[in-house]
């Protein structure tokens, strides 16, 4: 077999993978859960909702984290899904033979640390930043300064897997988690390393989090049915559901991965993006962008449209989005777009934001190895300007060989990835 | 390996605007300009405010944006007509982006109010609900979000091959041209824009380097002087880009290099005395490095400043060493890009044959870049 792609580049095998969500712990009860079509959506009883106009959200509740605040909790989530994906590799968790590449949420401090430093101002009038810098100059806080820099959470992982050089920490909106696949893939084609750890996690599902997107109608306000809230592609859709969620994904040289015998669950075979100039939330009514970021992944993997299988969804369940996804589907796969199967791991998970990329090239990568296509749940009133296959709200079994998964964000983010079961 | 230039760059500080303003003033070494009293008793560098007009012509893309992009918006502009690429569509429509990144503002006032109100509220986190989802202004998140720097060049400047935003604070400056230089190296991509900003001039900013210790509360002392009355940083308010390409593109454009990007270390340590001089003596050697000039990114934090000094003078003994934080105040994510700004530009003008750009982050993170004359 060769171990070289068509353009010459070291081909990327996965060896090992770990997901952390609201319907799982670990990649085999997520990948359960998803195929069973069940939701992880619940009502929100992290803070209290009154007041807020969504109410819901599939936040992880079973990982306690102290203190409780997002960089904690993301950080949290990446060491889960990194140990089981670092043990299924059989590489060696304290001295990782490559470099780390994290997608986490743009952290800051949350209110409960605001408001404990206003308390040690000693302010009893209107509180401004000048109490809090006053209380911060105390040197009480000190620990508070590395828990909110940027850069902690992956400098922890990375101090706890042993990876090499710099860690970086980034963020291009909700197409992060493949972002960071993408730069793990790219350095082993450049031959700088034999293997990398790439990483999304998001635990980010706080009050000011949450209202934010809120006042962009980005979220669904469908809170009367938590578990059918998220129902992407519907006609009836009205924005997307906040999830948190963990991934991690090992990657490494397929020559190196064989010769050390480790077992090869797929490939990352392409990765493609372009931005978009358009505007800070909206694409480009053409779709220009989103069509060539799929083309682009697809050219990287030495793939035709037609030798696609199945397309990873973004589908986050908002108006925007799925329109604008079904419409740059059919620009590239044409006709045969109404047969080709596409469904969205969302409707189950909810959004999990930073890390969604990485989660579902997760499950893309599942699909391939189980032959089993998780459904889109929550389809009862197709969008009748989507007329696709969406696998509605049931598991479908297929032979499952390559896989587009699609990532896309704020900000004119667009980002593919070409997942496949054997090298092309 | 393909040979990787610099074309173009875009400054803008305390010092001014334009990279001839910056390298006359760290060559004539008066004391930077700062700003005592509005943060008292921090000190910060304010910066020299631009005619944004020129650079962000739409004024509806200027209120979508807090200062910090608006920074570094403006300097990316600067950077692109510096490399002749502001006209060329086509070209800026293939131009890869990276920018290191922090986040945004919030709002000030409204905070206060809702830690004021919190205090005496029934049920606070209904309070804190009602209020955020009144007084929280929408367009404010995206003036917040770390990869909205990212998001707004590529709307106001149509530079839309793709976009990476690397968080980390100094670590991340650094990244981003490695990753930068790395894929133009290896052939990936022809041409990238590089670079951050940073707004010290915001009591959010301050106060997380406060909680941890890290700020200077004396007027302007050199970075050098700082750790010998306790040390600290002065924040500063700035934005650098650069434009970096391959050479082969550079002179298909017809346009003239400034310097050659040799090499970029970036590490992280754990650190402990003495783990700082040795990432810098161990890069210098990896970059195979024998500076005549050394722009270092020196914090003045105590401790990391005296091991850089004495690793710096070990290196390159006969080397002018030069202080960013000294010219431009410490602009975190915007530092490394600074420092390979300056570099670049002593190099053009003929001043140094070789460059070491130093970055030794506050807190962690061990940089380093080593820029030549392009061949």
């Amino acid at each position: 077999m060769a171990l070289r792609d068509k353009k010459g580049r070291p081909l990327v095998a996965v060896t090992g993978m770990g997901v952390v969500t609201s319907i799982g712990q670990g990649k085999d009860d997520t990948w359960a859960a998803l195929t069973a079509g069940k939701s992880g959506i619940h009502r929100i009883t992290r803070f209290p909702t009154e007041g807020l106009r969504t109410t819901i959200a599939g936040t992880i509740d079973t990982v306690s984290v102290e203190p409780f605040c997002a960089p904690m909790l993301s950080e949290r989530l990446a060491m889960l899904a990194a140990e089981e994906a670092v043990g299924q590799s059989g590489l060696k968790r304290g001295d990782f033979p490559g470099p780390l590449f994290i997608a986490v949420p743009p952290v800051e401090m949350e209110w409960p640390q605001r408001q404990a430093l206003a308390e040690a101002s000693g302010q009893n009038g209107d509180v401004t930043y000048a109490d809090l810098l006053k209380a911060a100059s105390t040197g009480k806080f000190k620990a508070w300064h590395d828990l909110f820099i940027f850069g902690t959470v992956a400098d922890r992982v990375a101090d706890s897997f042993g990876t090499k050089h710099s860690p970086i920490s980034l963020s291009t909106a909700c197409s992060s988690g493949a972002t960071a696949i993408q730069l793990g893939v790219e350095a082993i084609r450049r031959g700088e390393t034999k293997a990398a750890l790439c990483i999304g996690t998001d635990g980010s599902v706080n009050p000011e989090s949450l209202v934010r997107f809120s006042l962009l109608s980005a979220l669904s306000t469908q809170n009367d049915v938590p578990e059918a809230a998220s129902k992407p592609f519907s006609k009836n859709r009205d924005g997307f559901v906040m999830g948190e969620g963990g991934a991690a994904l090992v990657l490494e040289d397929a020559e190196a991965a064989m010769a050390r015998g480790a077992k090869i669950l797929g490939y990352v075979l392409g990765c493609g993006e372009k931005g978009d100039g358009f505007h800070r939330t909206r694409s480009s009514p053409d779709g220009a962008p989103g069509i060539a970021a799929i083309r682009d992944a697809l050219e990287d993997a030495g793939v035709s449209p037609d030798e696609i299988d199945y397309i990873n969804a973004h589908g986050t369940s908002t108006p925007e989005n799925d329109k604008m996804e079904a419409q740059s589907c059919t620009a590239v796969f044409g006709e045969r777009m109404s047969q080709l199967p596409i469904s969205s791991n969302k409707s189950m998970i909810g959004h999990t934001l930073t890390a969604a990329g990485s989660v579902e090239a997760v499950m893309s990568l599942l699909t391939i190895a189980n032959g089993r296509i998780p459904p889109t749940i929550n389809y009862t009133i197709p969008d009748p300007a989507i007329p696709l296959d969406v696998v509605p709200n049931v598991a479908r079994d297929a032979k499952i060989d390559l896989v587009l998964s699609n990532s896309f964000g704020f900000g004119g983010q667009n980002t593919c990835l070409v997942l496949g079961a054997e090298p092309r | 390996m393909r040979e990787v230039v610099v074309t173009g760059i875009g400054l803008v500080s305390s010092v001014g605007e334009g990279v001839e303003a910056h390298v006359a003033a760290l060559q004539g070494g008066a004391t930077p300009r700062t700003d005592l009293t509005s943060f008292a008793p921090y000190p910060v560098h304010p910066v020299t405010v631009p005619n944004y007009d020129t650079q962000i012509a739409k004024k509806s893309d200027q209120r979508q944006m807090e200062p910090w992009q608006k920074l570094g918006c403006y300097s990316a502009g600067l950077a692109l007509d510096a490399a002749q690429a502001k006209e060329d569509a086509a070209l800026k429509s293939a131009m890869h982006l990276v920018v290191a990144a922090g986040g945004g503002e919030r709002d000030y006032a409204v905070d206060g109010q809702i830690l004021t109100g919190l205090r005496s509220a029934a049920n606070p986190g209904v309070y804190l609900n009602e209020r955020l989802m009144s007084d929280l202004r929408p367009t404010l998140f995206l003036a917040q979000l770390s990869n909205l720097l990212a998001g707004n060049i590529s709307i106001v400047h149509g530079v839309t091959g793709a976009s990476r935003t690397f968080m980390g604070e100094e670590s991340s400056g650094v990244d981003a041209l490695r990753i930068a230089q790395a894929r133009i190296a290896s052939g990936q991509n022809d041409i990238f824009l590089v670079g951050g900003s940073y707004n010290a001039e915001r009591p959010d900013a301050l106060l997380i380097y406060e909680m941890g210790g890290f700020l200077w509360k004396k007027p302007f002392a050199s970075v050098w002087d700082r750790p010998a009355q306790g040390g600290g940083m002065i924040l500063g308010s700035g934005g650098c880009f650069l434009v970096l390409e391959s050479r082969e593109h550079a002179d298909k454009r017809g346009v003239k290099p400034l310097a050659a990007i040799a090499g970029i270390s970036s590490e992280r340590s754990r650190r402990e005395s003495g783990s700082v001089a040795k990432a810098l003596r161990e890069a210098a050697t990896q970059l195979g490095a024998k500076p005549d000039v050394l722009l270092s990114g020196a914090t003045g934090v105590k401790g990391i400043t005296e091991e850089e000094q004495s690793a710096l003078r070990d290196i390159a003994p006969n080397a002018k060493l030069h202080a960013t934080a000294d010219l431009v105040g410490h602009t975190v994510e915007a530092q490394a890009p600074t420092g390979v700004a300056l570099a670049a530009a002593l190099i053009a003008k003929g001043e140094a044959q070789e460059a070491l750009v130093t970055s030794v982050g506050h807190w962690r993170g061990e940089g380093a870049i080593r820029l030549m004359k392009a061949s």
